[in-house]
């Protein structure tokens, strides 16, 4: 954000990439299930919505005194999909510009796998998508981080048992240490190194949307509860 | 995918600290801050209620952590422990100091004799600490106790070593309005960082001439330009409290008479009425 903010076009392309990749997930799910559009409407409305964005430097009038980044970008997005539902505009794709590849195909199986829950509070869904989205790139970077350091298993660990997709299959430390070749001692320190690991890396990355200090105090606030 | 369960197994991560196995239980969030959290906790052992406070980024090591242990001071709030939590987070246990937050203690209206009494215990405690090659580069009221018996306690030592990133960087941390120019850019700081910090804290309740020109003089934006230690500027309050001219304070001439009349008040009333009577008695014998 605030690479957003100066005048260097690669620092403001950087700082624009990095914001489409923790809000374009969010942002398609949202239009998705608050406007009623179709996958292909809300495909083209996100694309869209970062296009006109980055063309007319919305995000330059956020004032991190007066609001969350996200209830910001929310209000903006609203107000976008109803501007251009009203004109019954055609979305223009592309325009010169190339947003970086979204993959909109697996937020729509995201959807299809979330479906049977019902959304009657959307500042808290929007909210639970971003962290879905944070999580999810901070796991990315883990998996990478410890790749790169040959310590393929100590992201197993983390793998198995924190990103364990249903409670009933989580599988215990004793579990986790036959199934890796650890004792359990080694798949408790693995593990929290792992989280220690992980925490850092969300903060990160939570750092890298913030505009300032005082917007990423707020945010990690909100993180923490 | 992140799952729904996963997404609050991960969510639960950062909410509260993995206490499992450890000493201690949570009781209640007693206050948070840039650098983690402080919890109200019990230590089971000693069944005795002690500030948890568990820190979010690496901002202490073991070593820092020694240090602050031997930081033995009745102005410095004592930490009995520290170490890892299952979760990976760090944390130190220090003595629960039960009173009033600084900044909510001089909203009570105290006078200023009263309040710069207290000044002055904070001085002494950061002084200490200095004398220790500590800084605490995080001086401000809300960090300062006023305890039931009035004791003076300067908390959150959490980032008084040398906070780095992962990568070995320096950390910016503190809060900005009481963070010095040379810590707001990051730059390696000293204790004349904390000198700063206290020229802000008195700023904040300087009511007088002499008072603002020592809170003015201690948080120049040039280090140089500051008190070089802590002892310099509490001499100056001293000596305005004793009634003498500080070294901050240029004073004018009808400034230095009022205040020679108010350190004198008594002696000038006694010469006076010597003066009086003698010129009445003369006056008498005239007659």
């Amino acid at each position: 954000m605030v690479a957003m903010r100066s005048a260097g076009a690669d620092d403001r392309r950087a700082a624009f990439d990095a914001l489409v990749g923790a809000y374009w997930k969010p942002v398609f799910k949202y239009v998705r299930l608050k406007w009623h559009a179709s996958p292909e409407d809300a495909a083209d409305l996100t694309q869209g919505f970062f296009l006109r964005a980055f063309e007319k430097d919305f995000f330059s009038g956020f004032d991190p005194s007066r609001a969350r980044f996200r209830t910001y970008l929310r209000t903006c997005l609203d107000g976008f999909v109803a501007n251009t539902r009203k004109a019954d505009a055609r979305l223009k794709r592309g325009g010169g510009v190339t947003l970086i590849p979204i993959d909109f195909s697996e937020a729509e199986r995201e959807l299809r796998y979330q479906a049977g829950s019902l959304v009657d509070d959307f500042d808290a869904y929007f909210h639970r998508e971003w962290l879905r989205s944070l999580f999810a790139s901070a796991a990315g970077r883990l998996r990478a981080a410890f790749t790169e350091r040959g310590r393929a298993d100590r992201f197993a660990v983390f793998e198995q048992y924190d990103l364990a997709p249903d409670d009933g299959e989580r599988p215990t430390y004793a579990e986790l240490a036959r199934r890796l070749g650890l004792s359990p001692t080694e798949v408790t320190n693995e593990l929290a190194a792992a989280r220690r690991e992980f925490r850092r890396l969300v903060l990160e990355t939570l750092r890298e949307q913030c505009a300032t200090d005082e917007e990423f105090e707020a945010e990690s606030q909100a993180l923490t509860g | 995918m992140i799952s729904e369960p996963a997404l609050d197994r991960l969510s639960a991560m950062f909410r509260g600290p993995d206490v499992a196995g450890t000493r201690y239980e949570l009781i209640s969030v007693l206050g948070r801050g840039g650098m983690g959290t402080v919890y109200l906790a019990r230590d089971t052992v000693l069944d005795r209620e002690v500030a948890l406070k568990v820190v979010e980024r690496p901002w202490l090591d073991a070593n820092e952590a020694r240090t602050l242990a031997r930081l033995e001071h009745p102005g410095i709030v004592p930490v009995h422990d520290f170490g890892e939590l299952p979760d990976g987070r760090l944390f130190y246990a220090m003595k629960r100091v039960r009173g009033d937050r600084l900044d909510r203690w001089l909203a009570s209206g105290r006078d200023l004799a009263d309040r710069l009494g207290v000044f002055l215990r904070v001085c002494d405690a950061v002084a200490f600490a200095h004398a220790h090659q500590v800084v605490h580069r995080d001086l401000k009221p809300e960090n300062v106790m006023v305890g039931e018996f009035g004791e003076v306690l300067v908390l959150d030592w959490g980032i008084a070593g040398h906070p780095q990133n992962a990568d070995g960087q320096q950390q910016i941390a503190g809060t900005p309005d009481y963070m010095a120019p040379e810590q707001a850019r990051g730059e390696t700081v000293d204790h004349r960082a904390d000198i700063f910090a206290l020229g802000a804290m008195l700023e904040s309740f300087a009511e007088t001439a002499p008072v603002l020109a020592i809170a003015r003089k201690a948080r120049s934006d040039v280090p140089e330009a500051r008190y070089q230690d802590v002892q310099a500027m509490a001499a100056d309050i001293n000596r305005f409290l004793a009634g003498r001219a500080v070294r901050a304070h240029r004073e004018r001439l009808v400034d230095r008479l009022a205040r020679f009349g108010r350190r004198y008040r008594l002696p000038i009333l006694l010469v006076l009425t010597y003066l009086m009577v003698r010129v009445l008695l003369l006056w008498f014998l005239r007659l």
